[in-house]
């Protein structure tokens, strides 16, 4: 049995469908909603409730759908929550009811329903008040089986999502009649337009209702009116393009279902695309949103918003049910009696809730109809609606046979967007309706959202609208004239409940907020309408009330005797409909989050197998495994000894690198540095701190002076961005007068550092033989251009971070490959070995330097021993606050060394202090383990630490402790420099 | 939310840093209250309910500092000039 029409409708009957929902296996036609293919196969019942497991069906035919949710697709495409009424139905489209179990037909845990005392209002916070310990083990899992949404999708998304901008000078929100004709006639002018509607079919409401324009169906009108917009230049328009948030600036979100209706997007191409539209200005005609009338068991499946039959019927040509009940406080719902009797269906009854004056006088419309001046109290069935109890306002009841409630309690504008920058909307008391009031800067609002809502006025105030905000945009052109169109009536007496409801009256269908919740939560005493939905949840599921807010807050009202206006509304936030995760992240996933920053040795790295690690942008070589070796111990402690004892290689391009010049470069370098330059001669090379300006470390590194006003500085890895920026505002904010120009050429230079005993004989190997590398021509901390063998430039620095005999040479990135391949070749027979950032880290530990762990914005030079340098005769960042009696207090947490006194004890990084004795506790905690590392020189456990007094307090015993993990040591306290402390095999 | 910088355009805030007030001024280290000039440069600020100065670096684009000129109750931005204009003139608040 097919529920589709012979004829009509805007579906391509030339092209089926074939669909399986809940494997059962259907088929519609190119042009279907997939809601309107599972009605068109008479599927009807799509999914049950959050709350009570209730069977529910289709109620609407939008985006403001709450009951028809199902996840689409399966595997690692599965998507969970998606509307049926908003998915385009494609071929092999495959779909799975949700929150059902173990069958939709038959839910065990529908018998929620019967326990439904336990979820009124508030019931998370009344029904689970006691004992404590029972919330996590019994209640919390419980209410998670039982109330549900879709299951996400376990594996990695397979499809690819991208970013886009686009500019224009007006933007159109919605394709219905308001915004065609807005598009129209700011189009006309010469404006830059784009028009973006959700529905993959532009048109809007012209495709669900049987009206003419100008003698012409309003689909041909609709049709017409895009094909003159796509016949213009600067008209983009975008189909399945939901506008979901309204931002600053006119900077408006959307996401394009680029390749959603089909089952695999085409290879290349995106699933979905977030846009940011720029407009200069916005015509928002995103139309209404009917609303439904509340009586009992209203959420049975059959029970639909009338505007959502008519759309069924006109536009897929899909008979919702054969013998309908319309219930209506309004006179657009008599329209739907109409649409259905010319479709062939049958009309049941009118249930009109107004005087019965007014019904009669519309009756007289359908004769052949039976109206009722009255109100359908229940609707009777299992799984879909049997029959309605209607009881008129002469007191009489009656039971109807039906299969479809179409229900109207009239239109809400979709007025979303006119609140996401924190605008309230306005309660037009006479229209029962809330309106845009105050609009974000360049909005402007036509046609169903502002309220106008018949279709002549969606026409007259979209074409005025569209040629207003190009005018406001310099583009000037004329109304055009305007259109013949039927009359409409909106007159409408609101019905907020039925008061003599048999069953559960649904207010909120998503959530299972029902009137008595509303009325519940009144009698509580609450008063706010922010405070109704929290209590209640109302409003607050994926569909974010869309179809129940209104009349949460008129019930709310009436039950606290007061005006709707003065118990205000709630704002909407973005998204208006729900945005995938994965879209808004677009192509920053996994290692494509960010950039990579490859150092110039990498592919040489690779070649050698080396293992690569993350440090901050950068990948870098953390060791280089040799034959035999596994994972990191064992080649780190081979390249330490190597170091220790021959050479070793190390990329050390990741340091920043900026070029500083011009006459007050010094000026700069030693305000922005800690210590003195001043005395620091050309060709020479300097360690240097710089503080904060509230006198904690900031960074430190080294400086250069390649000529009389010329520096290169050196920051560490990480903040090789702060530092720069640092600079600049120094530079640009604090003294705009000093005569200075820099620049970062970190990634301009390839560094490597050639470190350990025979590391000036292989150095001579690669330099032009000329070059004297002994102490005398080019002592410690030595700095100068140098040329390579074959006649390259390189820059040449003695420095050493490791203690040993070392040296760092730079040359062109480009560069950077050849010359780390020429240094290893060379030095074979020398027993070079490249080395990685586990081994750098342990050469460092060794020789107590600090790093990130101890320069971790928390500490002075003074904590970690180098207060001595900061210089008493200049002004410098941090020169002020930096001489704070409590940050240079010895009882700080200052830098130790510690070695394990059990040889074969470990340690850990993050440990803590304990004096010996005493308890674990945080009375009794000193500070903690900065950095570790087992030293393959000592042959033991050692690290860096902050710890009280530390350095009064070299070869104390104390506790290192790591409750969390359970681990404890005893250890020595000594000198961070564990190797060579006075620094002779750096000077060899 | 877009900043008007007067070499790039208006360009989109993810392309900017934010620093921070830019109506203070770094005191002289000379002078006898110093440390309580500079702590209250460092740690004392308005919290203002309307137009506020502020810095923001052009990271993304020209690495300047701006001074911006931004509405706090409503992200509204009245103009942006680069920092070293500002700061150069002597200008204060
Ligand atoms: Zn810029």
């Amino acid at each position: 049995m097919s529920s589709r029409l012979a004829q009509g409708g805007m579906i391509n009957r030339q092209q089926a469908c074939r669909f399986a929902f809940d494997g059962a296996e259907y088929s519609g036609y190119a042009g279907d909603s997939l809601a309107s293919a599972l009605l068109a196969n008479d599927v009807r019942l799509i999914g049950r409730s959050f709350k009570y497991h209730r069977p529910r069906g289709i109620l609407s035919a939008g985006p403001e759908e709450p009951n028809a949710l199902v996840e689409l697709r399966s595997g690692a495409r599965r998507e969970p929550n998606t509307r049926a009424t908003d998915v385009e139905l494609y071929d092999g489209l495959q779909a799975t009811s949700q929150n059902r179990w173990p069958s939709l037909r038959f839910d065990v845990q529908a018998i929620n329903g019967l326990f439904s005392p336990l979820f009124v209002a508030g019931f998370y916070y009344k029904t689970f008040m006691w004992p404590a310990s029972f919330w996590e083990k019994v209640y919390e899992p419980m209410i998670r089986r039982a109330a549900g949404l879709g299951r996400a999708a376990l594996e990695a998304d397979p499809d690819h999502y991208e970013k886009s901008w686009a500019h224009c000078d007006v933007l159109v929100i919605g394709a219905g009649p308001a915004g065609l004709a807005a598009a129209l006639t700011a189009a006309r002018t010469g404006a830059r337009v784009i028009l973006a509607d959700e529905n993959f079919a532009l048109g809007g409401r012209c495709l669900a209702e049987r009206r003419t324009i100008d003698g012409q169906p309003a689909a041909d009108w609709a049709a017409q009116a895009i094909a003159e917009l796509r016949s213009l230049p600067d008209v983009r328009l975008f189909p399945r393009t939901t506008v979901f948030g309204v931002f600053d600036d006119g900077v408006y979100g959307a996401v394009e279902r680029v390749n959603d209706h089909l089952p695999v997007p085409p290879e290349f191409q995106p699933r979905q695309r977030v846009w940011r539209f720029i407009a200069k200005q916005t015509v928002l005609a995103s139309g209404s949103i009917e609303r439904p009338l509340v009586f009992g068991n209203n959420d049975l499946p059959g029970v639909m918003l009338a505007g959502a039959v008519r759309t069924y019927v006109n536009r897929y040509a899909v008979l919702p049910g054969r013998r309908a009940v319309i219930f209506t406080d309004n006179d657009d719902g008599w329209n739907t009696a109409a649409d259905l009797v010319a479709a062939g269906g049958q009309v049941a009854a009118i249930v009109d809730s107004r005087e019965p004056v007014i019904v009669s006088e519309l009756s007289r419309r359908f004769p052949e109809i039976q109206a009722i001046a009255g109100e359908v109290t229940g609707a009777r069935g299992g799984r879909h609606v049997e029959s309605v109890e209607v009881t008129s306002r002469s007191g009489t009841s009656r039971r109807l046979d039906c299969d479809l409630v179409a229900m109207s309690g009239g239109w809400s504008p979709t007025l979303h967007l006119t609140s996401h920058k924190g605008n309230r909307p306005r309660w037009d008391e006479e229209r029962s309706i809330f309106v845009p009031d105050m609009l974000p800067a360049g909005m402007r609002v036509a046609g169903a959202a502002n309220g106008d809502m018949t279709l002549g006025e969606a026409l007259v105030t979209g074409f005025r609208q569209g040629l207003t905000a190009a005018a406001a945009c310099g583009f000037s052109g004329s109304m055009p004239t305007l259109p013949r169109v039927t009359d409409e009536s909106t007159r409408r007496v609101p019905l907020w409940r039925v008061r003599q409801a048999s069953g559960k009256c649904f207010v909120d269908f998503q959530n299972d907020v029902t009137a008595d919740d509303v009325e519940l939560t009144a009698h509580e005493g609450y008063r706010s309408i922010e405070h109704l939905k929290r209590y209640t949840t109302l409003g607050m599921a994926t569909d974010q009330g869309k179809t129940s807010n209104v009349t949460g807050i008129a019930l709310l009202a009436q039950q606290r005797s007061m005006s709707i206006a003065a118990t205000g509304t709630t704002t909407f936030r973005p998204p208006y409909t729900p945005v995938a995760m994965g879209a808004l992240a677009g192509h920053h996933r996994g290692m494509d989050f960010r950039p990579t920053r490859y150092a110039p040795s990498h592919r040489w790295a690779s070649e050698l197998g080396a293992s690569f690690t993350e440090s901050g942008p950068w990948l870098r070589a953390e060791w280089f495994p040799g034959p035999g070796e596994s994972a990191w111990f064992a080649p780190t402690c081979r390249e330490v000894k190597a170091v220790r004892s021959a050479v070793g290689l190390c990329d050390v391009s990741t340091l920043g690198k900026i070029d500083v010049q011009g006459p007050d470069a010094l000026k700069l370098i030693e305000r922005l540095y800690a210590n003195n330059f001043a005395t620091l001669a050309v060709g020479r090379a300097r360690y240097g701190i710089m503080l904060r300006e509230d006198g904690f470390m900031f960074d430190d590194g080294t400086a250069a002076r390649l000529a009389e006003n010329r520096y290169l500085i050196t920051t560490t890895t990480s903040h090789a961005v702060q530092v720069y920026q640092h600079m600049h505002l120094c530079h640009q904010a604090l003294w705009p007068e000093l005569d200075v120009q820099f620049v970062s050429v970190t990634d301009q230079w390839a560094q490597f550092a050639i470190a350990g005993p025979r590391s000036r004989e292989l150095l001579q190997r690669v330099l032009d033989p000329q070059i004297d590398l002994s102490n005398q021509a080019f002592p410690f901390m030595a700095a100068g251009e140098v040329r390579l063998r074959n006649g390259e430039p390189a820059r040449l620095f003695r420095i050493s971070f490791s203690g040993e005999l070392a040296y760092e040479i730079a040359v062109p990135g480009h560069d950077g490959d050849s010359l780390i391949r020429a240094l290893h070749a060379a030095g074979q027979d020398l027993g070079v070995v490249p080395y990685g950032l586990e081994a750098l880290n342990v050469l460092r530990v060794e020789k107590g330097h600090v790093v990130g762990s101890e320069l971790n914005g928390q500490t002075t030079a003074h904590d970690l021993g180098i207060g001595r340098m900061l210089s008493t005769q200049k002004d410098f960042i941090g020169s002020v606050l930096g001489r704070r009696a409590n940050l240079i207090d010895p009882a700080r947490p200052r830098l130790v060394g510690i070695r394990t006194v059990d040889r074969n004890a470990k340690l850990a990084g993050g440990m803590h202090f304990i004096p010996q004795g005493a308890k674990c506790s945080i009375e009794h905690d000193q500070g903690h383990v900065t950095s570790v590392c087992y030293s393959p020189i000592l042959e033991q456990w050692i690290g860096l630490g902050l710890l009280t007094r530390g350095p009064e307090r070299h070869g104390e015993k104390v506790m290192v402790v790591d409750p969390l993990r359970g681990a404890e040591a005893l250890v020595e306290v000594c000198s961070p420099v564990f190797i060579d402390p006075e620094g002779a095999r750096l000077r060899g | 939310m877009r900043i008007p910088c007067p070499h790039c355009g208006p360009r989109t805030h993810e392309e900017f840093t934010y620093y921070g007030d830019a109506t203070v001024r770094r005191p002289s280290s000379s002078s006898p209250d110093a440390v309580a000039a500079f702590y209250d440069y460092v740690y004392t600020r308005d919290n203002p309910f309307g137009l506020h100065r502020e810095l923001w670096f052009h990271q993304g684009g020209c690495h300047e500092w701006l001074v911006v000129e931004r509405d706090t109750r409503n992200h509204a931005i009245k103009g942006a000039v680069p920092a070293r204009d500002v700061f150069k003139a002597g200008e204060s608040k």
